[in-house]
Order: C-alpha cells, then sequence, then structure tokens
C-alpha cells in the first residue's frame, strides 16, 4: 500500500487570478472543512510537497516560478488546476501577458472546474488527485530510474539561466 | 543502576520513543484541530507522514546534507540511550547540544537564505535554553549529591520539593525544545510561516523522514527529565511522574495554540531572564539551606 494517498501535502500557488478561488482555497483549511481530516497539510515548501494547487493562468512574468517549483518537488507529484483561469485563462485570456492555462507550461492532473471554484468542488479535485499520486507511485515502483533523475537543483540554475 | 537496567532501559528507548513519539505527535495535532474547533487528522497520522517520507523521491542539494542530518538522528539517540541508560545529566545535556548543531550545520550547508536564517534562529534558540539546561542538572546534583539519573530516579527525596524554580524554568525552556509557538522561530510544524519551513526548507523526502523520527526521540527523552523531577524511590511517584508528564505536554499544546511567533530578542531575554530568577535563586536558596 502506497502511503502517499494518506498524507498528500499540498502546495498553493497564486497566479494571474483574481484571488477569488484562491480565498475558496484557504476556505477549505476552515473548521467547516478541515482538510487536514485527511492529512492534507497546505506546505509553503515545493520540496515538502506532493501536490500543487494552482490558481490562476500562467502570465509572462510568472511562468519561471510556476515551472521552478513544479520540478523542485521530489516525485510522486500531482498538479491540480483550480478554476477556470488555471483550466484555460478564463476571463484573463485576452489580456496582453496572458499564456493560458497551466498547463500550457506544466502536465496537470486534474481540472477543477468553476469561477470560483466551490471548497467541495476543491476538496474533490484535492481526492482525485490523490487517486493520481498513487498510480504514479505504482509506477515509480515499476520504473525505477525515475529516481536516478538528475537532482531538482540543477533544474532550478538552467531554468535562471534561461531568464 | 546496574548493568541489566541499563541494557534494558537503552533497548526499551531504542524500540518504543519513536512509537510513543509519534502516537504523542498525532495526539498533539489532533487536541490542536479540536482547540480550533476542527475534527483533526487521525492519531496515527505522524505515522503516515513519516513512511510517505521514505517513499517520495530523494533529492539532496549536496550530498553532504544527509551526512548531516543521520549525524543529528544518531546523536539524539545516543543522548537519549545516555539518559535511560542512567547516565551522567551534563553529558547527556552536551550530547544533545553537539546533535543539534549538526541539524544546525545541515540547513547552513544548503545555501538556502530561508534554511540559514532558520539556522541561524536555531543557534541563537540554543544560547537561550542552555543556561537553563545547565543549571537543571546543577540543581539535581545539589539534591542527590550526584549527576547520575540514575540517583535521581532512586533518591530517598522527590526533587521537586527542592526544585521548584528549577522546574518552573525547565518547563519554559521545553516550549522553545518542543518547538511550541511562541518560541518556534527556527522552524515549525505548522505550515506557513513567515520563514516558510526554516531549518527544513531543504530536506526533503527521506532526509525529513529522520529529522522527524528524531524529534520523536528527542521528545521522548525531554519528557523524561520531566520525569525526573517527580519520581523517587516511592513506589508509587512514577506514576504520578507519568501524569505529570502527560499535563506538561497539554500545557505546551495549550501555549502553542495561544501564542504567535516572537522575535527572536524576547525568546533569548526571556529566557535568560526565567533561568536568573527561578533557576538561580533556587539553586542559591538551596545552597545556603543545604
Ligand atoms: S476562476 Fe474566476 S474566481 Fe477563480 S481566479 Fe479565475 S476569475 Fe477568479
Amino acid at each position: 500500500m502506497s502511503y502517499v494517498t494518506k498524507s498528500p501535502w499540498i502546495i498553493h500557488y497564486d497566479g494571474s487570478s483574481c484571488n477569488g478561488c484562491d480565498i475558496e482555497v484557504l476556505a477549505c483549511l476552515t473548521p467547516i472543512y478541515d482538510l487536514e481530516r485527511f492529512g492534507i497539510i497546505n506546505t509553503g515548501n515545493p520540496k515538502h510537497a506532493d501536490i500543487f494547487l494552482v490558481t490562476g493562468s500562467v502570465n509572462e512574468q510568472n511562468v519561471n516560478v510556476v515551472k521552478q517549483i513544479y520540478e523542485q518537488m521530489p516525485e510522486p507529484k500531482a498538479v491540480v488546476a483550480v478554476g477556470i483561469c488555471a483550466a484555460s485563462g478564463g476571463i484573463f485570456k485576452e489580456c496582453y501577458n496572458v499564456m493560458g492555462g497551466i498547463d500550457t507550461v506544466i502536465p496537470v492532473d486534474v481540472y477543477v472546474p468553476g469561477c470560483a471554484a466551490r471548497p467541495e468542488a476543491i476538496i474533490d479535485g484535492v481526492v482525485k488527485g490523490i487517486g493520481v499520486l498513487a498510480e504514479k507511485r505504482a509506477a515509480m515502483d515499476k520504473k525505477p530510474a525515475i529516481m536516478d533523475k538528475k537532482p531538482a537543483a540543477t533544474v532550478q540554475t538552467e531554468d535562471n539561466e534561461e531568464a | 543502576m546496574n548493568l541489566t537496567t541499563s541494557i534494558i532501559g537503552i533497548t526499551a528507548y531504542l524500540i518504543l520513543a519513536p512509537v510513543a513519539g509519534g502516537l504523542l505527535a498525532g495526539i498533539d495535532r489532533k487536541i490542536s484541530a479540536r482547540m480550533q474547533g476542527r475534527f483533526g487528522p487521525p492519531i496515527l497520522q505522524p505515522f503516515y507522514d513519516f513512511f510517505k517520507l521514505l517513499e517520495k523521491e530523494p533529492i539532496t542539494v549536496n550530498k553532504v546534507q544527509d551526512f548531516y542530518v543521520m549525524c543529528f538522528l544518531l546523536f539524539i539517540i545516543i543522548t537519549g540511550c545516555f539518559f535511560f541508560a542512567g547516565g551522567d545529566l551534563l553529558l547527556v545535556i552536551f550530547t544533545l547540544t553537539l546533535a543539534s548543531v549538526f541539524l544546525v550545520v545541515a540547513a547552513f550547508s544548503s545555501n538556502s537564505p530561508y534554511a540559514q536564517v532558520g539556522a541561524e534562529r536555531e543557534l541563537l534558540q540554543m544560547m537561550a535554553y542552555e543556561p537553563m539546561a545547565l543549571l537543571t542538572a546543577v540543581g539535581f546534583y545539589l539534591v542527590n549529591g550526584s549527576f547520575n539519573v540514575a540517583d535521581a530516579v532512586t533518591s530517598q527525596v522527590m526533587a521537586i520539593q527542592y526544585l521548584p524554580g528549577i522546574f518552573l524554568g525547565f518547563v519554559f525552556i521545553l516550549t522553545i525544545k518542543l518547538r511550541k509557538s511562541p518560541f518556534d522561530l527556527s522552524m515549525s510544524h505548522h505550515a506557513h510561516q513567515e520563514l516558510v519551513k526554516g531549518l527544513t526548507t531543504e530536506f526533503s523526502g527521506k532526509t525529513m523522514a529522520f529529522i522527524e523520527i528524531a524529534h520523536w526521540y528527542e521528545n521522548i527523552f525531554l519528557l523524561g527529565i520531566v520525569y525526573m523531577f517527580i519520581a523517587y524511590s516511592a513506589v508509587w511517584s512514577p506514576v504520578i511522574a507519568v501524569i505529570v508528564c502527560f499535563a506538561i505536554y497539554f500545557l505546551e499544546i495549550l501555549i502553542d495554540n495561544n501564542y504567535a511567533r516572537m522575535k527572536w530578542q524576547i525568546a533569548l531575554n526571556s529566557s535568560w531572564v526565567v533561568a536568573l530568577t527561578f533557576g538561580f535563586v533556587n539553586l542559591l536558596i538551596l545552597y545556603f539551606i543545604g
């Protein structure tokens, strides 16, 4: 059995959003919804996180941040895009600086619809993300080569050079 | 304490401390959640977290980091072994300091600003609690005429009767050692502090799991010192001592949930003031009376 399903830690990043979805993400931690029931912790640190919860779209300014957070997270990891902005750019799609949904730069596993996404929908999305984590964990056992890939720190420097 | 009891003490500590420490952490999180009006995670959650961390992909900033973290774990275990074998309290306190230094070096070696600020704060915290920890050892010496833990728990007198000030001072620095607010400056169990995860920012996967288990070992050993204050030769005293340990831990959870993080200046000044007033005055009185 994989323990990753029992203790998925989240990192929440706010791209170009209107902050509506972010408020809903934080609402999930309040006593009414209490995500910690499922062992979910909202950590601020990509290196401790299993699930990357992104709200809002990617723009020219935050594209490197999104990539870096993703690359610093150890495998197995899942990406949950919360809200229409994160899925496609939403109402900001036509803006001069917006590149589109999160999937334009990193692979997304779960899309949570809604503007703003309701806390129930976000929790549902995270639980789907846990399923994805379990699959990835099982795949890691089959293909141990993934464990030998380059350390995140190196990847990070390359990104900096690009920027 | 003879050799057999020492060996039993060490084996029990090695096997039971991580189990008890993990359960204690689970109960801690449950009680904290209830204090905040939440349902909270299962009691076994810290174990799930631990095993999950073991399963994750190993990412390290540099190789030497893992070595230092292993040394940290090793010396925490050695500290506890000295203690539960009934050894010398001074030796115990200095081995604990050595262990903490390894953790600080591990954090410094990563070159990350968050980890480095965390490591600096950890050093300041060590400066804050160290005087009181030493006064505790001196206090036990004045009462029992020996630094040995074994002599303290088999002594004819209850240490806390002679050392009430030292006891209060020790409970004060326990807040620092258990990494509870307001003195969880260098790292905290609660996410989203201003320093991200402080000391542990750059540790992930297995390395982080070892730090967790080291904390479980450490917490049990720290409660062991609380136990020492109460336990003496009377048969019923160990029971009272265990109850007091739980009460003190509950008090720390309560403090944790009622305070925001304070500045390091306050941590340093207040713990030295407490050490000087409660600890030192207690020792002076003991010296003149005894
Ligand atoms: S999906 Fe709607 S609520 Fe969410 S960030 Fe975009 S505009 Fe705001």
